[in-house]
């Protein structure tokens, strides 16, 4: 029939007769003839592997790589080193192919991914416990949304307009639907106006969130806005979104009084994959550990005294609470976690330090580089790090398309004018000169 | 196999490195002063530092604590442990696939473009809904968009007193928590006692202010709801949206579908009926589709085809917005594309034949020793209440136990909740008559040793890497990070 | 089941100890049984006004999550700070293991509770 079907005639003979059955049709009989498909899915028919591969080849074709262009595209995706172990780990079927380990004695390889996973979000944000997963940097800001209402009961939600456009879109449709407001904080040079904030906080203010460094690239300023939190005296909770790289060199957030730390894993070890699957973290203080989404990995002992690791606190989740659950989220992004902890694994202490490194370095001497060409210039003067935005005089589409035909992405168009740039240790110097080069020649 | 038990934080040797990057070829700055007082770290991050091979060792070897689909028999109720075929995990691994970045010029990712849109047509074939969208990351966020989209409906509308939704008490708990979360309330109704819903008690509830009924066809029992076209018909009269769970669509591929039986949105899961692999928790893919006259609340953007050419299109006028960053689990999407590539129009519904086959064959094996609560034809799962005879102490669990010490996956346990003892059985076409043989095999000794030996399952799993948890110490007295 | 007649019930299975204008609030014998091990207990906070059949807290067992209700209008006087480090000792006495105090704001709404003898009945009626 077909090798994912492995029936043949006499086993079908064989469980027909035990079920006491004449034909397959009769176990479809309690379905009402008005709702009976009666013809064919018009699909085409099976292909084999051979044909498979050869439709699949022609529409990868089509599409231009980062691998084969020089791509400073960021925003959200960000095209970093990923070591070559991971896959090969990763695919591993005992990994791959096995569900949520609700049974521990037969997931304990998962359940220690997850707690070693766990384990090194607290280290990178300081934080006390991170769940197993969320889905990406934008729904784990809109889950931290509903944890803030869920930890003080408040409806006001303050999302800096210096966060990621996508996140905010989506902070706002979950925001909308709960009945929650939504209101945005001004920027002032392309960073958040404490000034602004301060002055529509509140008393009715569920959470503050400010992404950094920002969707500008640019560093904020994250004590001034715990400042001004800190001087209406409520019980708003101060959302985080950060870049997980960048926190080998930068603080904390634990140490600055984050609340919720939030944000995007995809750079720890998987690809750009046009945008999915990709890896939401959240991480919080012991006080909200009980108000956390998703699945949390706890260790333990068994019968024999081994330590083991299972789910716990599951009574905050949805097959146990229902309607009153944190969050109605059970699978995750569990493959995608288990490929950062190895990449978190791989990479290590100082590792994660060089990436950052010489991410920044790189990216600023490109920055330097193109802000001397006229008609070219640093659109921020704030301290950023790998991700910058430049103002063009020309228009901005028409230099994408002129670098795109010499092999080179030039980044997010945001208008006409402005173009912002990510830079990471995958690009060489020569990569940086050829871009120079290539804004030189157009402006 | 020997008994590895370190984390990797254990593992980590000072100044041992696991990686090489080029050398720096750009002039380093002094970044000390650049970044404002109190941006950077004072100490460096703890992470562990060892060998590549120490890598590949520990997690090699974490691995094999794990029980996977490729290991055996893996029948898990309403997660639909098929198979997950090779040939989908080349096919996202390509590069065209793997390494292009969704804010790329249109023109520069058409393949992509046109994989999501054939995807949504032949999904929108599948279920007989009139518009896809692929932006949900799983199920449960499916279930949300389609809350939202039947909210936003509403209130377009001005029917905001429209505020509750009908859950029937079969339905998993994600259908109650989603409804949460879009701000409605949930109104839970008692099924029947043919374990499908009461037509009678939907009557009761049925007013004004319902918004709409969240349904899967077949049910958690795997009993195919055959009143749908008075449910739909129902809900319809009072204005509400019928939503359909599609958790349970391994059952209907070929031979019924969700818009033809009256619903009006419905939610995929791809990573159950299309074969995409569950990666120990996720990634998934939820696409939800719509009837056309909910379109234009669907999530933006959405693939348009105009001249032969692919655009990304915020076509949808009254969008409830994005509920995900950037198109959907992309990766997963090749992987469903292919799969249905793979099997056709005629394997789909063979695959869909199949699962109920296998249900109903290992139904009928068992209900001599297990409690059968519904003895009718099922579809592609089953639900069993515990056995029939058994000593003290034998519950559920036990049985559970047990079954690991026979080297098979124990199937879903305790749920759905109306049902004592629950066991939920959803073997898929993927298992041969001999797997599931051996399955039964090992169900029909239990059975035997609950009588005779009942220590044997009280006391399992004695075979597997570790014996019972101390669950209730871990809730206590949290430990959820290591510590060092 | 373990019921003591000098107290006062709910329907919901929690119980009432008066003492003057105040009153200690706990789970039953009955309760703390079918939740199996307590691990958890969420309460008001110290100062907070409750009302009679509204949501009180929630007992948490590693499966189970049992909402908690109000048998009485009040303000929270006093939490039971030990149920933090040793939620089992709701297991091991549940009718000593209070978890909250409450001044009490209408002493006619005690009359709405069952005694002793009829959560008994009650119980036995469940079962």
């Amino acid at each position: 029939m077909h090798p994912y079907l492995p029936h043949t005639s006499e086993d079908i003979t064989k469980m027909l007769a035990m079920i006491g059955v004449s034909s397959i049709d009769d176990l479809f009989e309690d379905i009402p003839e008005n709702i009976r498909l009666g013809r064919e899915l018009n699909l085409d028919e099976s292909l084999s592997e051979i044909e498979i591969e050869a439709k699949l080849r022609q529409l990868a074709s089509m599409n231009d790589t980062v691998k084969d262009n020089i791509s400073f595209i960021g925003g959200g995706s960000y095209n970093h080193y990923i070591p070559a172990i991971i896959k090969h780990l990763a695919m591993r079927q005992e990994f791959s192919t096995a569900y949520t380990p609700y049974q521990p004695e037969l997931s304990q390889g998962t359940l220690q991914v997850i707690f070693e996973y766990q384990s090194m979000i607290c280290e990178l944000t300081g934080m006390d416990v991170s769940n197993a997963s969320l889905y990406d940097g934008g729904t784990s800001m809109a889950e931290a949304v509903f944890m803030a209402n869920h930890v003080n009961k408040k409806n006001d939600v303050l999302v800096s307009k210096s966060v990621n456009p996508q996140y905010r879109e989506i902070v706002k449709t979950y925001a909308r639907f709960k009945g929650l407001n939504y209101i945005e904080i001004d920027i002032k040079d392309g960073v958040t106006d404490t000034t602004d904030l301060e002055s529509k906080i509140s008393s009715d203010s569920s959470c503050v969130i400010i992404q950094t460094p920002n969707y500008n690239g640019l560093v904020e300023d994250v004590a001034a806005v715990r400042i001004s939190m800190d001087a209406v005296k409520n019980k708003a909770q101060f959302i985080v979104s950060v870049n997980p790289i960048s926190l080998a060199l930068f603080e904390a957030p634990a140490n600055y009084g984050a609340d919720i730390v939030v944000g995007e894993g995809q750079s720890l070890g998987n690809s750009v994959q046009f945008g999915g699957p990709y890896l939401g973290f959240i991480a919080s203080t012991k006080e909200n550990m009980r108000r956390m989404p998703g699945r949390i990995v706890g260790q333990t002992t068994d019968l024999d005294g081994k330590r083991a690791f299972v789910l716990t606190l599951q009574a905050r989740e949805q097959h146990i609470r229902r309607e009153k659950a944190m969050s109605n989220i059970t699978s995750n992004q569990g493959l995608n976690a288990l490929m950062a902890t190895i990449y978190l694994a791989t990479m290590g202490k100082t590792g994660l330090l060089e990436v950052a490194k010489q991410s920044m370095y790189k990216a600023h001497y490109l920055a330097d580089s193109l802000d001397s060409i006229n008609g070219i210039a640093l659109t921020y003067k704030q301290p950023f790090f790998n991700e910058f935005m430049i103002t063009t005089d020309e228009d901005a589409n028409e230099i994408y398309n002129q670098l795109t035909s010499k092999g080179i992405f030039a980044g997010v168009i945001i208008d006409e004018h402005h173009i912002l740039m990510a830079v990471t240790e995958v690009h060489t110097k020569e990569h940086l000169d050829k871009c120079i080069h290539e804004m030189e020649v157009i402006a | 196999m020997r008994d590895y038990n370190k984390l990797i934080s254990e593992c980590s040797s000072n100044e041992r490195t696991g990686y090489k990057l080029p050398k720096l070829d750009v002039d380093p700055f002094d970044y000390e002063d650049y970044f404002q007082k109190g941006t950077l770290r004072k100490e460096a991050v703890r992470l562990p530092e060892v060998s590549e091979l120490q890598v590949i060792r520990h997690y090699t070897n974490l691995s094999l604590k794990n029980f996977g689909l490729e290991t055996d028999t893996y029948p898990l109720g309403s997660c639909t442990m098929k198979y997950n075929p090779k040939i989908n995990e080349d096919m996202a691994a390509l590069d065209g696939f793997a390494y292009i970045h969704p804010l790329q010029h249109e023109s520069s990712v058409q393949g992509a473009l046109a994989l999501m849109y054939e995807l949504s047509n032949m999904l929108e074939e599948i279920t007989g809904m009139d518009e896809i969208t692929l932006q949900p990351a799983a199920g449960s966020q499916g279930e949300l968009t389609g809350l939202m989209i039947i909210k936003a409906y509403l209130e377009n509308q001005g029917l905001t007193h429209k505020n509750k939704i009908i859950i029937p008490d079969s339905a998993h708990g994600t259908n109650p928590a989603s409804v949460t979360m879009a701000g409605f309330q949930v109104v839970e109704i008692k099924s029947n006692k043919n374990g499908t819903v009461s037509l009678e008690a939907l009557e009761e509830v049925l007013n004004d202010d319902v918004a709409g009924l969240m349904l899967t066809n077949p049910n958690t029992l795997g009993l195919f709801e055959k009143d749908i076209f008075e449910i739909a018909k129902k809900i319809h009269s009072v204005g509400g949206v019928l939503y359909y769970d599609g958790a349970n669509m391994n059952a209907n591929m070929g031979i019924t579908r969700p818009g033809d039986m009256g619903f009006d949105i419905v939610h995929l899961n791809l990573h159950k009926t299309f074969s995409t692999p569950h990666g120990g928790g996720g990634p998934g893919s939820g696409p939800v589709g719509v009837k056309r006259f909910l379109s234009e609340f669907l999530p933006n953007p959405s693939v348009l085809k105009e001249n032969g050419v692919y655009h990304l299109r915020y076509s949808h006028l009254k969008s409830i917005g994005r509920v995900k960053t950037f198109y959907g689990n992309f990766g997963m999407l090749v992987r469903a594309y292919t799969y249905i590539k793979a099997l056709g129009a005629k394997g789909l519904k063979d695959a869909s034949q199949l699962a109920v086959l296998n249900a109903n064959y290992m139904k009928e094996r068992l209900k001599e020793k297990y409690v059968l609560p519904y003895d009718i034809v099922c579809k592609h799962e089953f639900v069993l209440a515990g056995l029939k005879d058994k000593s003290e102490g034998v519950n559920t669990l036990a049985i559970a136990k047990r079954l690991i010490d026979y080297g098979v996956h124990p199937p879903t346990i305790y749920f759905p909740l109306i049902v004592e003892q629950a066991l939920m059985i959803e073997p898929t076409e993927t298992e041969n008559i001999e797997s599931l043989d051996r399955y039964i095999e090992a169900l029909l000794k239990i059975a035997e040793e609950a009588v005779g030996n009942p220590e044997l399952l009280i006391n399992a799993p004695t075979k597997a890497t570790v014996r019972r948890l101390d669950e209730v110490g871990a809730a206590r007295k949290p430990i959820v990070r290591w510590e060092g | 089941m373990k019921v003591i007649k000098t107290l006062l019930y709910t329907k919901n299975h929690e119980w009432v100890r008066v003492e003057g204008d105040e009153a200690y609030i706990g789970i039953t014998d009955y309760a703390q049984h079918s939740m199996g091990d307590i691990v958890y207990v969420e309460t008001p906070e110290l100062d907070d006004e409750v009302k009679a059949s509204e949501y009180l807290g929630v007992v948490e067992s590693v499966k189970a999550a049992s909402d908690i209700y109000a048998p009485i209008s009040g303000k929270v006087i006093e939490i039971n700070e030990q149920l933090e480090d040793t939620p089992e000792s709701i297991n091991e006495s549940p009718y000593d293991a209070y978890i909250v105090k409450l001044s009490i704001a209408n002493k006619s709404e005690l009359d709405d509770l069952f005694n002793g003898d009829d959560y008994e009945v009650y119980c036995n009626e469940i079962e």
